[in-house]
C-alpha cells in the first residue's frame, strides 16, 4: 500500500516542518512518531501499559504506514526477532514495560554489541513484589548499563519529539546502537497532552542498508561474511581482546549520540534559572512535578533554579556538572526507590554533599509538587508548614 | 548480486587471504549441485573444513553434510545458539549469526520476514541449526511459535541427548532413567517427542533420522530447505551423537549411529500434500538429484 508520502530528513521533520496542534495521549504520541519513521517492521507483545501503543502501532500497520508487524510468543522472541529482522537492514521498532523489558534484557543488552538499529518504546511500570501494573521506573535502572542509547520523555511532546529523532540518531553512522525511548505508563501514556505535530504525509528518510557502517547480513553488501573464524567463542587472548575493544566501541558510540541529542532536541538537559542557589533536578514525568515545583518557587520568589535531563545515557555529566558549579543544594525527586537518577548525579559531580536524596515515590504513586517544595524550603533553610504539622 | 558480492575484484584479489580465494576459485558457489555437493565431497573445497570439534565427533560430521546439502550457498545465513555445534558452524564460509541463548528460532522469525520485504522476489534460504537443549528446553517457546506462526524457514535439531558444551547434563531430549549431569539419580521422565511436536505445530515437511547414508541425509536438507522457501516451517530432527559424554570410543561411533537407526531414531519422514507436489516437480526436473 502505497500512501504517497514526502520522505524528509529528520532535520526538517523535528526543526522545521509546520506543526499542528493535537490533544493525544502519550501512547498515541509514540505511536504517531512511528507513523512519521518509515518503519519496516514493528513487532508486539502485549504488556500493560505499553499495550496501547503497540496496538496503535497495529493499526498504523493496518492502515499501510508500516510494512510488516506481528504479535510475537513473548519479549525474549520480540527482541530476539528485533535483532534477526536488523540483520536484515530494515528499520525497527517495539516497545514494552516493566516485566518485559526485564524477560526481554538478554536480548536487548546484546543488541548494542551486535551491533542492532531500532527503536524501543519504554513506558515504565512496576516490576518488583508485590506486583502491580503501576508507573514506577526502577526497570530504567536496568538500561543504565546495557550500552542502549536511553531518553527520558517529561510529557506527550518529548514522546513524540524523542521517539522520531530515536529513528535518526540510532542510525548514524557513528552510533548505530539501539535507542530506547522511556516515558512513565499511565501518567504519560494514558493521560491527553497537547502535542505539536508534524503532518502525516510528511515521513523520514528511508533507511539505506547500503549505507550502514555495518553491512547487512543479506548476502548483498560486501565484504562478504565467509570467513572462517570466531575467535571471541574461544578462551584465549584474541578472544578477551576483541571483546574489550568491541564493548569499547560501543560505550563510544553510546557517547557519540550526545552530538544528535544536541542537534534534535536542543541538548541533553533543560535549565531555568541558572543563577538559584536552590536546584531541582529530574527527568521524564518527574520533571513535569518538578518544574511545577519550579513555578511554585518562582511565585514564592525563591531562589530555585530548575533541570530537566532528557538524556539518560549518554548521561550529561558535564553539561550537569557545569549548572550545577555554584548551586547549594539539589533536590532530586524521582518515581523509584533506589533513587537511580541521584546516584548518577552523584557520580558526575565533585561535591556530590549537595545532592538531597528525593523526594520519592514508587510503587505508581503521584510525585505531589508539596513534596518537593518541603525538600526546597528545608533546602533554603526556611520553616516547612506541613513539616511542623 | 549474492554470487557477484563474494568475488573480488582482479586487482584485490592477491591481497585476500589464500582460504578466501580458493573458497571463491574452487568452492561450491553458484555450482551446480551435481558438480559439488556430498557426492563429491574432497574433490572441492568445501564450506567448512577445519573445526575444533571432539576427535570423532558425529557432529561435526553431519555440520559437514548440512553445508555440502546448501542448494545456494551463496543466499544462505545460518543461525545458531549456545552449544558444540556452533563450534563448527562458526567455521563455515557461510554468515553465521550467534545469537542469545535459545533464540535461534526467534531471530530466524525477524530475518526471514525482513528478507522477504527487501527481497520478495528471491530466495534467501535461513536455517536454524542448534543443540537439542537450545531447540527444546531454553528454545522451547521461540522454536514452537516460529512453527505455530508459519515462519517460513528451516530448524535443525542437532540431538546428542545431553548438554554436551556444558559439561554433560540432563536435556529434555535425554533417555529416561539417563544418568547425567544434574539427573544423578537419573533422568525423571522420556524423550521429548519432537517430531509429533512440529507435526503438530504445522511444519510442512519433518525428518528424523540418524544420518549413516549421506546421500539420504542430504536429501533430507535440500527437501526442508526447498519446501521452507514458499510453504512453511520444516524440521529435522537429526541423531548426532556425543561421544564424550556417552563415552562412546571413537571407533564405534558409526557402529553406534547404525543401532540408533534401528531404534529410536529410525527413519521417518513426514510431508503435506503440497510438499510431496513440491519434490515431484524439483526432482523430475533434475534427475541426477534424487539419490
Amino acid at each position: 500500500m502505497s500512501l504517497n508520502k514526502t520522505l524528509v530528513s529528520m532535520e526538517y521533520l523535528l526543526k522545521e516542518a509546520p506543526r499542528e496542534k493535537h490533544f493525544i495521549t502519550g501512547a498515541q504520541a509514540m505511536a504517531e512518531a512511528v507513523k512519521r519513521a518509515s518503519v519496516d517492521m514493528a513487532i508486539a507483545y502485549p504488556i500493560t501499559p505499553q499495550s496501547e501503543v503497540m496496538h496503535l502501532v497495529g493499526d498504523i500497520y493496518a492502515q499501510g504506514h508500516i510494512k510488516e508487524y506481528y504479535r510475537a510468543e513473548e519479549e525474549l522472541g520480540t527482541m530476539s526477532a528485533i535483532a534477526g529482522a536488523a540483520r536484515a537492514g530494515v528499520r525497527l521498532f517495539t516497545a514494552t514495560s516493566g516485566p518485559g523489558l526485564l524477560r526481554g534484557l538478554e536480548a536487548i543488552v546484546s543488541w548494542p554489541g551486535h551491533r542492532v538499529p531500532c527503536v524501543l518504546g519504554v513506558l515504565t511500570r512496576v516490576v518488583n513484589a508485590p506486583l502491580s501494573i503501576q508507573p514506577d521506573n526502577i526497570e530504567m535502572a536496568y538500561l543504565l548499563h546495557s550500552g542502549v542509547v536511553l531518553l527520558h520523555a517529561e510529557n506527550q511532546q518529548d514522546t513524540f519529539d524523542m521517539t522520531l529523532a530515536a529513528f535518526a540518531i540510532t542510525e548514524k553512522v557513528d552510533v548505530y546502537i539501539p535507542v530506547a525511548v522511556a516515558t512513565e505508563g499511565f501518567f504519560v501514556t494514558h493521560a491527553k497532552g497537547y502535542v505539536d505535530m508534524t503532518s502525516e504525509e510528511l515521513a523520514f528518510n528511508e533507511p539505506d542498508p547500503y549505507a550502514a557502517p555495518v553491512p547487512a547480513m543479506d548476502n548483498e553488501v560486501p565484504p562478504a561474511r565467509i570467513q572462517r573464524d570466531a575467535p571471541v567463542q574461544k578462551s584465549n587472548f584474541m578472544s578477551y581482546l576483541i571483546h574489550s575493544v568491541w564493548q569499547q566501541e560501543i560505550w563510544d558510540s553510546n557517547k557519540r549520540a550526545m552530538k544528535y541529542i544536541y542537534q534534535y532536541l536542543g541538548g541533553p538537559i533543560e535549565v531555568q534559572n541558572p543563577d538559584a542557589d536552590v536546584f531541582v533536578l529530574a527527568s521524564g514525568c518527574a520533571a513535569a512535578q518538578a518544574r511545577e515545583a519550579h513555578r511554585y518557587a518562582q511565585e514564592e520568589e525563591l531562589s530555585v533554579g530548575f533541570i530537566k535531563v532528557r538524556a539518560i545515557r549518554p548521561f550529561p555529566k558535564e553539561e550537569i556538572r557545569a549548572a550545577l558549579k555554584n548551586a547549594k543544594k539539589v533536590i532530586i525527586p524521582e518515581h523509584n526507590i533506589i533513587g537511580w537518577l541521584a546516584t548518577e548525579v552523584k557520580a558526575a559531580i565533585p561535591n556530590s554533599g549537595i545532592v538531597v536524596d528525593g523526594p520519592r515515590v514508587y510503587g505508581g504513586m503521584t510525585l505531589p509538587v508539596e513534596l518537593i517544595m518541603e525538600q526546597v524550603y528545608m533546602a533554603l533553610g526556611m520553616k516547612s508548614e506541613t513539616l511542623q504539622a | 548480486m549474492s554470487l557477484r558480492y563474494m568475488i573480488p575484484a582482479s586487482k584485490f584479489k592477491k591481497y585476500l587471504p589464500k582460504d578466501y580465494v580458493e573458497l571463491v576459485d574452487y568452492g561450491p558457489f553458484g555450482k551446480d549441485y551435481n558438480d559439488v555437493g556430498v557426492k563429491n565431497m574432497g574433490t572441492y573445497k568445501e564450506l567448512i573444513e577445519e573445526h575444533p570439534m571432539c576427535s570423532g565427533c558425529w557432529m561435526a560430521y553431519y555440520i559437514k553434510i548440512i553445508f555440502a546439502s546448501l542448494p545456494n550457498p551463496e543466499d544462505t545465513v545460518t543461525i545458531g545458539t549456545a552449544g558444540c555445534g556452533r563450534l563448527a558452524i562458526s567455521q563455515a564460509a557461510v554468515p553465521f549469526i550467534y545469537g542469545n541463548y535459545g533464540d535461534q528460532n526467534a531471530m530466524a522469525s525477524g530475518i526471514t520476514r525482513a528478507f522477504r520485504l527487501r527481497f520478495p522476489d528471491r530466495h534467501k534460504d535461513v536455517i536454524t541449526i542448534a543443540g537439542d537443549g537450545g531447540m527444546m528446553d531454553i528454545g522451547f517457546s521461540m522454536t514452537m511459535h516460529a512453527w505455530f506462526r508459519r515462519e517460513r524457514f528451516t530448524t535443525i535439531m542437532l540431538d546428542n541427548e545431553v548438554y554436551g558444551n556444558t559439561g554433560g547434563q540432563e536435556s529434555g531430549m535425554s533417555m529416561e532413567g539417563a544418568i547425567l549431569k544434574m539427573s544423578p539419580t537419573g533422568k525423571k521422565f522420556g524423550k521429548m517427542p519432537a517430531m509429533q511436536l512440529a507435526i503438530t505445530a504445522g511444519c510442512v515437511y519433518v525428518v528424523k533420522m540418524s544420518p549413516t547414508n549421506i546421500n539420504k541425509a542430504s536429501k533430507a536438507i535440500r527437501r526442508a530447505i526447498f519446501a521452507a522457501r514458499t510453504l512453511g516451517p520444516t524440521f529435522l530432527h537429526v541423531y548426532t551423537s556425543c561421544n564424550i559424554e556417552y563415552s562412546i570410543p571413537t571407533n564405534d561411533v558409526f557402529r553406534d549411529a547404525k543401532e540408533m537407526e534401528k531404534g529410536r531414531f529410525a527413519y521417518e519422514e513426514y510431508m503435506t500434500d503440497e510438499a510431496k507436489e513440491l519434490f515431484a516437480q524439483i526432482e523430475s526436473k533434475n534427475k541426477r538429484e534424487v539419490s
